[in-house]
């Protein structure tokens, strides 16, 4: 360590490898001071001007803000807030071009600047040597300083170390030709920047604290050496012009003969390095509590009559600063809304080795921006000519001896070309530092650092597509794992319910015999009286006979017929509710009797009546379902129209309970309607296959009582009222199991049907299976 | 006499080896295939199923078993010839039936989008998914996970309303390529 001091005294200093010695272009801009330039209409400030994350928007469009102000606040550590550089009007927040080589769009700030100047309540702090660390810390922070050499890393960050530091290393060497932003900055502020140090000091508590100059920046070394005249602890280090001494870890190897290991941080070193420009941000927010806001921005080039330094709020258009300077370009007649033809002229951000075109002359400026660059033709004729020179490489090998980092640079052209990444990240492409010095050598005029550029970002995309390709692996596997234990899950149930369905049925069958043997001994009971009738009275004529044989060879254009005498009694029933009295009701009784004897001849008048009631009450139920809905409509008709064509014989009784089931069914369906379209589907069936039932029973027993009435309607009428009796029975336990089980319902049918001795079944039923 | 002892001797050593095989059998049991995971880790993991297995796994599965090694059409070229450099085998062409939509303009990633207006919440899209990157429910309007999209294309053919199409993955500062016809390098003269 001491050796390492005793060494810079005596200015001695070690080497990097490689460099090289650009035409320095410095003196365009050396001798002008920093111009104060009056404020623009409007600035643009990026959300996100640094290394890390964005910060999250106080303020909203339409905002008044003050200069000063902060307009983010950082929700991550590795974010910093921006602030407000002048007073005005927050007038949009919207995607703007910002200065990237990209040319990208991203979520801008815009403020329309009001003139006014305004400050927001500022302390200023007389003594920064009673603030505590941690004060100073969250100062830098809230201020949003981020490195102001380039990269933009957040300086609280590199500032908030407990690690023992042995060197703070402040870097001036500003060794890119063409920039004298910093260089200025030294011969102006040397007092405010070495305040500026003695913060960090205060904050770091270094063992030495050593300034890197590079020796063709005299006025700057004269100001910082009358700065630190009474600093022991500051030491100027004036080294040699060589480009790129203002690397990190050049100037860590140059000053100490440290060298920091691929992929490790100076810190873990003990070294911390801040540029000179930050230096000075950190004195303004700490004593005079002026966040980062302005920054001195050299506008050089021959395309410019006054190139200078200038100071420039963030969010100024570079194209304002162009104006301010005396761009020589035509297109330019407003100063804060020219746009130019992209990369005609060209106008470069950053400095001539490392920069890159903008394409759009409304980018802003933001805390890296440390040089704007408008070359003359003659001056850079490359910067103008898009198409590449580009030769064959000769394996000269100059590339490698200017190599600050001491890669290959030549195999890692082929490597780059050949896109083998793996090759690549064994070359130690991440060490390269874009310095542009093998570009710069190169005699084949190969745009070298180019290719390292892309192979850098194709390798880090490479790396996120690993990252999420592992990521829908371990979804895909996890969703597998999912889906089986679901599977399982449902299978186990399967035969649960099964088991279930199976104890249900085998308790149903018992049931079902029950209803069966009731319908059965009801059927025998009929038979027996049938006998009974046909031995008593043999006279049963053939006449009677062959009607009975009619109504049955009627019975397969049964389906036809009855829909005809709906129909009719729809028709007949609109009459009634027409007409109260009147000859009209006499035709009508004629009709229904005509009908009736149609198929029944030997009926009463007491039955026509019970009919005309039937079909009032049908139309009624008809009226209600109506309000239900359309498709009911059509359900309600055939139901209707079932009932009075299948019963027209028997009693009210059995009438009512038919009825009733039909509304039970009704209001069911009504029920489910709330539930769900789907659920209407199987409502209707449902709806149906209780029709089927309650029908088909009743019709099933009509057929005998059809031959039964023929020959005696008192014993009829009591063998009616017993069917009915059992109808019912059956109808209920039939209901019972349908609430058991809907699977049921369809074994349940099949269960009734045996008893349908019509041949032309209802549709539903057929619907069903 | 001597044929006895020759075969008993034999005998022994027959019996020494099977044993000894037997125990190495259960000693240095192998779990599973390993050459399946190692094909595994090559294939994009898209889960897109077009090269007609149901995801990435049971398409290495079938490749470690002998099926052809060149119908991953998202993996394309690259996969192939990775597959082929693992497996020792020759790199073929990227199979016809497999092949990207050259009629697309551009083959650039995307990710499937929802036009949520139009969403129906039938769940159908969350089904089809191998990834779980649609979230939703029933008769809720569904949304896609861009972060875990793998863009396979599975949900876009299930949704009744055609409300997802396939959008490519806006650049961004983050995805941003570098373009050498863009940027010249400046040199000083």
């Amino acid at each position: 360590m001491t050796s390492i001091i005793e060494r810079i005294r005596k200015n001695k200093f070690w080497h990097f490898h490689g460099g090289i010695h650009p035409p320095e272009q410095k003196q365009l801009t050396t001798n002008n001071p920093i111009k104060h330039i009056p404020l623009p209409k409007q600035l643009i400030l990026p959300l996100q001007q640094h290394i890390g994350h964005q910060g999250d928007l106080l303020v909203e469009v339409g905002d008044k803000v003050l200069k000063g102000q902060a307009l983010t606040q950082s929700s991550s550590p590795m974010a910093v807030p921006i602030h407000a550089p002048t007073s005005g009007v927050v007038s949009a927040i919207k995607k703007s071009v910002i200065a990237h080589p990209s040319g990208l769009s991203e979520l801008c700030l815009f403020i329309d600047v009001d003139g006014k100047d305004a400050w927001r309540q500022r302390k200023t702090c007389q003594d920064y040597t009673q603030l505590s660390h941690q004060e100073i810390i969250k100062s830098i922070a809230d201020a949003g300083i981020a490195g102001m050499g380039g990269a933009g890393f957040p300086t609280h960050i590199k500032v908030s170390t407990k690690s023992e530091i042995d060197f703070l290393i402040i870097n001036a060497a500003e060794c890119e030709p063409y920039i004298t932003a910093d260089d200025l900055l030294m011969q102006e502020q040397s007092e405010a920047i070495v305040d500026g140090i003695k913060i960090l000091d205060q904050v770091l508590k270094p063992t030495f604290i050593l300034i890197g100059i590079e020796n063709n920046k005299p006025q700057a070394i004269t100001a910082l050496q009358k700065a630190t005249k009474n600093i022991d602890k500051i030491n100027i280090c004036v080294l040699p012009t060589k480009y790129p001494t203002g690397g990190e870890k050049q100037l860590i190897k140059i000053l100490t003969g440290k060298e920091i290991n691929s992929g490790s941080l100076p810190i873990q070193s003990g070294i911390v390095v801040q540029n000179v420009a930050t230096c000075f941000a950190i004195s303004d927010a700490i004593i005079h509590d002026i966040p980062l806001i302005k920054r001195v921005v050299t506008l050089t080039g021959q395309a410019l009559t006054n190139p200078q330094n200038l100071w420039a709020l963030l969010g100024t258009p570079v194209s304002y600063l162009l104006a301010q300077t005396g761009f020589i370009d035509e297109t330019i007649d407003n100063p804060t809304i020219a746009t130019l033809p992209a990369a005609n002229p060209p106008v470069i951000m950053g400095g001539p080795m490392m920069g890159y075109s903008i394409s759009n002359e409304l980018v802003p400026i933001v805390k890296t921006s440390n040089c704007i660059l408008a070359p003359s033709k003659v001056e850079m004729p490359s910067a103008f000519d898009n198409n590449s020179n580009e030769m064959e490489c000769i394996r000269c090998g100059q590339c490698s001896d200017v190599c600050p980092s001491q890669l290959l640079p030549q195999e890692l052209q082929w490597s780059a070309k050949a896109k083998d990444h793996q090759q690549l990240t064994k070359l130690n492409l991440f060490d390269c530092i874009d310095c542009g010095a093998c570009a710069y050598v190169c005699p084949s005029q190969i745009p070298l650092v180019q290719y390292y550029r892309i192979a850098k970002a194709e390798i880090r995309q490479q790396q996120q597509l690993d990252i999420k390709a592992d990521k829908a692996k371990t979804r895909f596997e996890a969703r597998k794992l999912r889906l089986e234990k679901e599977k399982t899950v449902r299978e186990e149930k399967h035969k649960k319910a099964a088991a279930a369905r199976k104890a249900a049925m085998s308790k149903k069958n018992a049931a079902g015999e029950t209803a069966n043997s009731a319908v059965a001994a009801a059927l025998a009971r009929v038979k027996a009286k049938k006998e009974q009738n046909k031995a008593t009275e043999s006279q049963v004529s053939s006449h009677q006979e062959k009607n009975d044989k009619n109504s049955e060879s009627q019975i397969p254009s049964g389906d036809e017929k009855s829909q005809v005498k709906a129909a009719i009694a729809r028709a007949k029933a609109k009459r009634l509710a027409k007409n109260d009295a009147g000859n009209k009701e006499i035709d009508e009784s004629h009709v229904a009797s005509s009908e009736e004897i149609d198929d029944e001849p030997a009926n009463t008048s007491e039955k026509k009546s019970q009919v005309k009631a039937a079909i009032a009450r049908a139309k009624a139920k008809r009226l209600a379902k109506n309000d239900a809905g359309n498709k009911e409509i059509d359900e309600s008709h055939v139901s209707s129209s079932e009932e009075i064509d299948d019963e027209p014989a028997n009693t009210s009784e059995k009438k009512s309970q038919v009825k009733a089931a039909i509304a039970r069914a009704k209001a069911k369906r009504l029920a489910k309607n709330d539930v769900g379209n789907k659920e209407i589907d199987e409502s209707h069936v449902a709806n149906d296959e209780q029709n089927n039932m309650a029908k088909n029973e009743p019709s099933a027993i009509y057929n005998e009582q059809a031959q039964k009435e023929n020959t005696l309607d008192n014993a009829a009428i009591d063998k009616k009222i017993r069917i009915a009796a059992a109808v019912a029975k059956a109808k209920a336990k039939v209901k019972a199991k349908k609430q058991q089980n809907k699977l049921a319902v369809t074994d349940n049918e099949e269960q009734v049907q045996p008893n349908d001795s019509r041949p032309d079944n209802p549709k539903p039923n057929s619907e069903i299976k | 006499m001597n044929i006895l002892i020759a075969i008993l001797v034999l005998g022994i050593i027959a019996a020494l080896f099977g044993a000894l095989l037997g125990y190495a059998s259960v000693r240095f049991h192998v779990e599973g295939d390993p050459i399946v995971e190692q094909l595994d880790a090559l294939l994009p993991q898209t889960q897109c199923g077009q090269c007609g297995y149901p995801g990435c796994k049971p398409y290495a599965d079938a490749v470690a078993n002998g099926e052809a090694i060149n119908k991953c059409a998202p993996g394309g070229e690259d996969t192939i010839k990775k597959i082929a450099d693992l497996l020792g085998v020759d790199v073929q062409p990227i199979d016809e039936n497999h092949e990207k939509d050259k009629n697309e303009t551009n083959n650039l990633p995307k990710v499937a989008f929802i036009i949520e207006e139009d969403c129906i919440g039938c769940t159908k899209c969350i089904q089809a998914c191998p990834v779980d990157a649609i979230l939703g429910a029933a008769k809720q309007m569904h949304t896609i996970l861009i972060e875990e999209c793998t863009g396979c294309d599975l949900c876009v053919a299930p949704c009744p309303v055609d409300c997802i199409e396939m959008r490519p993955i806006p650049e961004t500062i983050q995805n941003w390529q570098w373009d050498l016809n863009k940027i010249a390098v400046k040199q000083v003269g």
